[in-house]
């Protein structure tokens, strides 16, 4: 098997084994460190990672796809990931879901065929207080109107 | 509103360094004041100080303290849950940006007092610049020997890992956490035994809040006399942050004495209203899993037992007001969405009644609701609730029984009319 996990990862790996007492404990971190590679997790990825902790591959796939953060399947460059919660639909987070699929011309859940953009419903975020918020990639942005919405994506075009 | 507040003077950029810390919070005073202390003098200073856990339970943090085994053949492990899932819950976030080490200082000082030298910081997924944040905390602290060996002299060890979890609300639920934090799917496990005797990779460990650990300096540093005094019920020690949300002028995170306000006083006084000046319609009080209040339930005081009393509770202290134009069926509908997603699907009552829940609600929105699907809501809640491993069964039917119950004329009009009256 051709291996497709960076040095990076490997060593980011070894610096974590001494903190924990077993090797599947570091899972998670390894998922993480393997999707920031790759911006999601191909299965030859998942292979590997569980060929470096020691365990069936089954065994990966069934706690990556318990977590919704991993992605099992391509995204976009740029990932929204639009809070819906309660907190958030107060404040209007439903017109914002509504007005992102307008203008970028896909439903949540999908991709531009450009693979810019991947749009998608989140559960709470956690940033209740300045609902509504969402996620690009890892960065949060709160306080959203569909105007700063629209700022924001026409700089990323 | 001029009383003792701990935290929120500190919540902005300029606080996180460990400089600030050390000349502005006592940084570092109440660690090595408790490493000199014997381990149970500790226990019995968070007794005294009644400190309830922040997460949800209210747990008193003190008793918790005191289930660890002396004696343990196998190592011992201090978890701080920074999950902070529960909807409407956004204080602990404000306390690992901005204070960062206060909540490293709380984890040293339990950390000894239950006689363990490893500690993990488990936190949500999409916290990813708390996470940054924290590390380079935890980075300084261990440059300057606040964390690792011989801490401040004293001999004792402690290591700390922040450890990212991957997006799912179960997480929470302290079990699920212990589950997700060994590289496992996020399912809570079967108490007992409980985490005290069997946690993390199977010794004996303490879950604790990301606010709970952070009380401890100050606990340490003044007393739990002085602590306990703070609330102003007998029960509740310290302050509390309250996170506010939804349709209030003012939203945000809010410091109180533990007891200090009703919940109309919170909104009015505190949160500047409704926004647009419109009438209040609902308060859910405690997170999105507390049964909700009408507009004439407020005059209660926003504490643990005054909540409980009238039949819903404070859980993670996190308010979301609903004013009213908002249709409370939509907003139970997405409130039971939530709890069908995030159920882990161990247990089939929550499987598949969060589920069931969730459709009828779908339909009595869209205007296809039957006369009997209110009854057979309550139904099913009914056979949800108290009857799965852990609380995500019993926080999806509250919610619902509650909504059900005190707005069902909402839920009658959508029926009747085959539509959202308000649309």
């Amino acid at each position: 098997m051709a291996k497709v996990l960076s040095e990076k990862f490997y060593a980011e790996m070894k610096k974590l084994e001494p903190r924990y007492p077993t090797k599947v404990a570091l899972l998670l971190p390894a998922l993480h460190q393997a999707q920031e590679e790759f911006g999601w997790l191909p299965p030859e990825a998942m292979d590997e990672v569980g060929v470096y902790i020691g365990i069936h591959p089954a065994q990966v796939r069934e706690v990556a796809s318990f977590y919704t953060m991993y992605n099992l399947k391509p995204v976009g460059k740029y990932h929204l990931k639009i809070c819906t919660n309660v907190a958030c639909c107060l404040r209007g987070a439903d017109e914002l879901v509504e007005h992102c699929e307008k203008k970028l011309g896909i439903r949540c859940g999908e991709t531009t065929l450009d693979k810019k953009f991947t749009l998608a419903e989140e559960e709470c975020l956690g940033a209740c207080g300045t609902a509504p918020a969402m996620m690009l990639n890892d960065d949060y942005h709160e306080n959203l109107s569909a105007l700063k919405l629209d700022q924001l994506l026409d700089g990323l075009r | 509103m001029s009383e003792t507040t701990l935290y929120i003077q500190h919540f902005n950029e300029e606080s996180r360094p460990l400089d600030y810390y050390l000349s502005k919070m006592n940084g570092y005073v109440a660690a090595k004041k408790a490493l000199s202390m014997q381990q149970d003098d500790i226990i019995n200073e968070v007794k005294k100080s009644n400190l309830r856990g922040r997460g949800g339970a209210g747990f008193p943090t003190g008793m918790k303290w005191g289930f660890i085994p002396k004696q343990s053949t196998k190592p011992k492990y201090l978890v701080c849950n920074a999950d902070e899932s529960e909807p409407g819950t956004f204080k602990d976030r404000d306390i690992m940006r901005y204070t960062p080490h206060l909540l490293i200082e709380g984890m040293v000082i339990g950390g000894y007092a239950i006689g363990s030298s490893i500690g993990y910081i488990y936190i949500r997924g999409e916290y990813t610049r708390e996470a940054k944040l924290l590390q380079a905390a935890i980075d300084e602290a261990y440059a300057k020997g606040y964390l690792g060996k011989n801490i401040l002299g004293s001999g004792f060890n402690f290591d700390l890992t922040v450890h990212r979890g991957a997006g799912a609300y179960i997480c929470g639920e302290e079990t699920a956490l212990l589950n997700s934090l060994e590289g496992k799917r996020g399912e809570p496990r079967v108490k007992p035994p409980f985490p005290a005797q069997s946690g993390a990779f199977a010794g004996p460990t303490i879950v604790n809040n990301v606010e709970t650990l952070a009380d401890v300096p100050f606990i340490i540093n003044q007393g739990g006399e002085w602590f306990a005094k703070l609330g102003k019920l007998e029960k509740s020690g310290g302050t509390r942050l309250i996170s506010i949300s939804g349709h209030v002028k003012k939203p945000g995170v809010y410091e109180l004495p533990a007891g200090g306000a009703t919940i109309r006083q919170l909104i009015y006084d505190y949160c500047g209203g409704i926004l647009n000046d419109r009438k209040l319609k609902a308060v859910i009080p405690g997170g999105s899993s507390a049964p909700v209040l009408t507009a004439d339930e407020i005059d209660v005081i926003y504490d643990i037992e005054p909540l409980m009393k009238i039949g819903t509770m404070m859980g993670s202290a996190a308010i979301m007001v609903v004013s009213e134009d908002y249709c409370v069926v939509k907003l139970i509908k997405r409130i039971t969405k939530f709890y069908a997603h995030e159920s882990c699907g161990q247990c089939t009552p929550c499987r598949e009644g969060c589920k069931w829940m969730e459709d009828i609600l779908h339909r009595i929105e869209d205007g296809h609701g039957r006369d009997q699907d209110l009854t057979m809501l309550l139904d099913i809640a009914d056979n949800i609730n108290g009857k799965t491993l852990c609380a995500l069964g019993d926080a999806a039917a509250g919610p619902v029984t509650s909504f059900v119950k005190k707005f069902r004329a909402d839920f009658e009009a959508h029926i009747r009319g085959g539509k959202c009256p308000s649309a």
